[in-house]
């Protein structure tokens, strides 16, 4: 019933948002979603830490086609749905100083992608997955589209085809596994998973699950629609698509794509950890040469999801629990990064790492806080940032030591150009442009002070959210062995 | 068969009405007739009976795409009120071709003979060929009917032809003595025999504007009134596609292995032909009609698998394409009585100009598109599903790459309400039948894609 609750909440919150015609669409917005905050630590309360689904809901949905409302939440799922429903108050919180043109359909697409991000976190059939799928997707471009920037018609456009392009191979995917399925055929995640393939289909099964996957993420060479989106579209765009949007690709791979074509994976699973290490490396030298921030900070996020991503295919248990906590961090960092970005773009006008500095001397509170978020994203210990790549890094160990070098260049590539850029936005001489700059207060200091805390705690006591998936991964991790073993 | 005749009598009706100059009482008579005649044909569910020597047989399959077409034209009718008065003072003759047209879609979704497949055909491209060309002091209109009439002729004497060989090999046109002639020739079937399916698949294909015989489609479609281009894309086409299954699947399922090669080739030729064309459009109706060549190609993917699937996917394809273009065109008639051009820059800034218009039209644009939570992608996906289960892979794939394309070109509709800026402000206001219109199909689309089984349940 939670998850049921969880999922419908928000879709209903995105009608009321249209149809109560308030003035007050932030504020309620705002509501809507901490109400949901509460519905999911509701759920989180009343989990148990082990690896059974709980909160399962099932009920047909079309009969003749074998496709079930099947929705539940594990560890896994958990997790992400904390990071969704965690980050929804904060971003909405962050768009208060600005008023948006048609506030209520701007707040109403927000609500209406919460639930399809939920959805697709907590979906056990493969048509409801991919319907949450899409339905994640369609307000965030309408979102980025409407909103966004200068160029944002062109570039959305190709951000949204690029998607679908993706989710269809997918959609085909699935198809395809579900007439695989024996007897009347099935969409059940569990059947798909006991469902024996071939292992010439695994391998096309596999590339079209990481075209859309890969796409999502962005891993390399899929990320060319990733600056242009995350530059041109409003700052909540921006925001959704990298701190919860993204995750959707990395969740994918490991519940739907890994335990079911776990063959082909062993096959290609090289090519995939090349692929995201490749990404790491060019992302983040690419990210040095930039003089937009938010470009700056959109390759970096290609390079920490590079090492998501590598850390995925490696899919043992360290370099998975990696991934988990590490796709929590990086979503309260980057949402942070982007908004300290937008409150320096609202007072200066500019995002122009050149024309900026000396910030520090009328913002002392901002610059402790950009500081504290930066350690976090560039991996400090004792910051959240730190535990999940020492644990990617540690897992790729175990995989090949040369490619764990390379995806460790990503500490100290991201360590070099995150402290230039703060060097030259942050400190020397102030300018005219930021002599009269104005500290942060109010709605800011609220949302940046509850991120360094997030910042640090996570990484003080990341056993504590650890200790939710450990057993769901450990599951995932036995289904993919036994699979294997049968195999060989 | 009661449906058939109350809409005849129902067009003779109108027409006197015109004659004494009711014009007021035209449309309101035309919509309860078809209601009517719809309640006739739903309460006979279930009951396969036959009329006039097994002439026509009125199963549960004609009667699900009998009713598809009425209530599409029923719409369509409803839409039409003040709009052929602006084009004609003879009302009348407008509704009774509609509904001739109509009679003869009914004979061809219910016919279990070939003679009754060409009667209706016939009945039904003659009223189209005068629709066409209604317009007579119109370039466009007059060209649109010349081409429709010559090209639709001969395509109708390649399908008689095509009925005569089969007739010479098997004696009869009755649909179920040609099936069993079919089962009983051991293999041993004359090259005429071939040669008869091959001309009724010419025949057949034209009717449903599948690419190589497509060419006709976009001039007709843009010429012609837009409400009779409407008829086209979604009565007229809703019915060829019915007539082609009904065939295939009762007579020739068993030569499935020589049909399928041609039809996979026809089915990707046309939907990228129409994909292709599309994107270079400039002007809606042309890309309407472009996509509608396109839609024609996936409806032909699920024909690959000639079998009950197929009528479903092809139903419940059709529908959803139906019901979006109603959408579609009502508002384009609409905005083209304002801005007085059919480009898509006069749907710039209808997002303001009318919100509920333009979310109508984006959701229609993504039916059409094939996103999910929307009537169309089930359509999509159950005639992807069928033509897997043939192991048609390759085929999905360049599918899947034109649906992508697809999504280009009705996208541009989108980003032009949303997006950009119109020199005109005024609001645009949708009222009465066009309101209800547009509710009706976008809480259709909506609920048929979030629940499909209301139509997939049928079969």
């Amino acid at each position: 019933m939670i998850t049921l609750l969880l999922l419908l909440f928000p879709a209903l919150a995105s009608l009321a948002l249209l149809v109560l015609n308030t003035k007050e669409a932030k504020r309620a917005a705002l509501i809507f979603s901490i109400v949901e905050l509460g519905i999911a630590l509701f759920a989180l309360i009343n989990f148990q830490k082990d690896a059974s689904t709980q909160f399962l809901i099932d009920t047909t949905w079309v009969s003749s086609l074998g496709i079930h409302f099947k929705i539940g939440i594990d560890g896994i799922s958990m997790l992400m749905v904390m990071l969704t429903t965690g980050l929804f108050p904060l971003i909405i919180l962050s768009t208060f100083n600005k008023t948006y043109t048609a506030e209520k359909s701007f707040y109403a697409l927000m609500m209406f992608m919460q639930a399809g991000l939920i959805g697709v976190f907590v979906s056990l059939d493969a048509f409801l997955f991919y319907t949450c799928w899409e339905a994640a997707l369609i307000p965030v471009y309408f979102i980025a589209a409407i909103w966004g920037g200068a160029e944002r018609i062109q570039a959305t456009l190709k951000f949204f085809v690029y998607t679908i392009l993706g989710s269809l191979f997918m959609l085909a995917a699935l198809i395809y596994i579900y007439l695989q399925t024996p007897g009347a055929h099935s969409f059940d995640l569990n059947v798909f998973y006991q469902t024996a393939l071939n292992s010439t289909a695994q391998s096309y099964l596999f590339w079209a699950f990481f075209v859309a996957f890969a796409i999502k993420m962005p891993i390399f060479p899929f990320h060319t629609w990733q600056p242009d989106t995350y530059t041109e579209a409003p700052t909540p765009a921006t925001m959704l698509l990298s701190a919860i949007m993204l995750k959707m690709g990395v969740y994918g791979i490991i519940r739907w794509m890994i335990p079911v074509v776990p063959q082909a994976f062993q096959e290609w699973s090289w090519l995939a950890i090349t692929l995201s290490v490749i990404g790491i490396v060019y992302a983040s030298l690419i990210a040095f040469n930039q003089k937009d921030l938010k470009r700056l900070i959109a390759y970096s996020s290609i390079a920490h999801v590079g090492l998501i991503g590598a850390g995925v295919f490696v899919f043992n248990a360290q370099a998975l629990q990696g991934a988990m906590i590490q796709m929590l961090s990086h979503g309260v960092n980057v949402f942070a990064l982007f908004y300290i970005i937008y409150i320096i773009e609202s007072r200066t006008s500019t995002r122009e790492i050149n024309i900026l500095g000396g910030i520090v001397h009328s913002a002392p509170k901002l610059a402790i806080v950009f500081t504290i978020i930066m350690m976090g994203s560039i991996a400090l210990p004792l910051t959240n940032g730190f535990v999940g790549e020492f644990l990617l890094l540690a897992g790729l160990y175990q995989y090949s030591a040369i490619a764990t070098a390379f995806a460790g260049l990503t500490i100290i590539l991201g360590a070099v150009y995150m402290l230039r850029m703060y060097q030259r936005v942050m400190l020397g001489e102030a300018n005219n442009l930021t002599s009269a700059f104005k500290d942060i207060h109010g709605n800011e200091k609220t949302i940046l002070y509850i991120v360094v805390l997030l910042v640090i705690v996570m990484g003080i006591m990341p056993n504590a959210i650890l200790s939710i998936s450990d057993a769901s991964v450990q599951n995932l991790i036995s289904i993919v062995n036994s699979k294997l073993a049968i195999i060989n | 068969m009661t449906s058939i005749i109350i809409i005849t009598l129902l067009a003779v009706v109108l027409l006197f009405l015109g004659v004494y100059n009711k014009t007021a009482a035209l449309v309101p008579v035309a919509y309860l007739g078809l209601l009517g005649a719809l309640a006739t044909q739903i309460s006979t569910w279930n009951t396969n009976l036959y009329y006039f020597n097994q002439m026509v047989l009125f199963d549960n399959f004609s009667i699900v795409f009998s009713s598809l077409t009425i209530v599409t034209t029923i719409l369509i009718i409803l839409l039409s009120k003040g709009y052929f008065e602006k084009i004609s003072s003879n009302v009348a003759e407008y509704l009774a071709l509609i509904l001739f047209a109509l009679v003869g879609v009914l004979c061809m979704v219910s016919f279990q003979n070939l003679t009754m497949l060409f009667i209706g055909i016939e009945i039904m491209s003659i009223s189209m060929y005068a629709l066409a060309g209604i317009r007579k002091k119109d370039l466009a209109s007059n060209e649109a009917a010349l081409k429709y009439f010559l090209m639709g002729s001969f395509a109708t004497a390649f399908l008689m032809f095509g009925i005569a060989l089969i007739y010479g090999f098997t004696g009869t046109f009755n649909l179920d003595q040609i099936a069993s002639a079919v089962g009983m020739s051991n293999g041993v079937i004359a090259p005429l025999f071939y040669a008869g399916i091959l001309f009724i698949l010419v025949g057949m294909l034209f009717k449903i504007s599948a690419a190589p015989f497509h060419f006709w489609a976009p001039d007709v479609y843009e010429g012609a009134p837009s409400l009779i281009t409407l008829f086209m894309s979604t009565v007229v086409k809703t019915a060829s596609f019915a007539a082609f299954i009904r065939l295939f699947i009762t007579c020739f399922a068993s030569l499935s292995t020589y049909l399928t090669p041609t039809l996979w080739i026809v089915a990707l030729l046309t939907i990228s032909i129409g994909n292709l064309s599309a994107l270079m459009q400039h002007s809606f109706k042309r890309m309407l009609a472009y996509s509608s060549i396109s839609h024609a190609g996936y409806m032909l993917m699920a024909i690959l698998a000639i079998g009950p699937n197929s009528s479903k996917a092809i139903f419940l394809y059709a529908s959803a394409y139906s019901i979006a273009s109603i959408t579609a065109f009502a508002i384009f008639i609409k905005v083209k009585e304002i801005a007085q051009s059919d480009s898509f820059d006069a749907f710039n800034g209808l997002g303001k100009r009318n919100p509920g218009m333009a979310l109508a039209l984006t959701i229609a644009m993504c039916s059409l598109a094939g996103i999910p939570l929307t009537a169309g992608f089930f359509g999509k996906f159950y005639v992807f599903t069928t033509a897997m289960s043939q192991n048609y892979y390759w085929l999905v794939a360049l599918a899947i790459v034109n649906a992508v394309i697809g999504i280009w070109y009705y996208f541009k509709v989108i980003i032009a309400m949303y997006m950009k800026e119109s020199t005109d402000n005024s609001t645009i206001e949708a009222r009465g039948n066009m309101a209800l219109v547009l509710f009706l199909t976008t809480m259709a689309t909506i609920i048929l894609g979030i629940f499909p089984s209301i139509l997939s349940s049928l079969f």
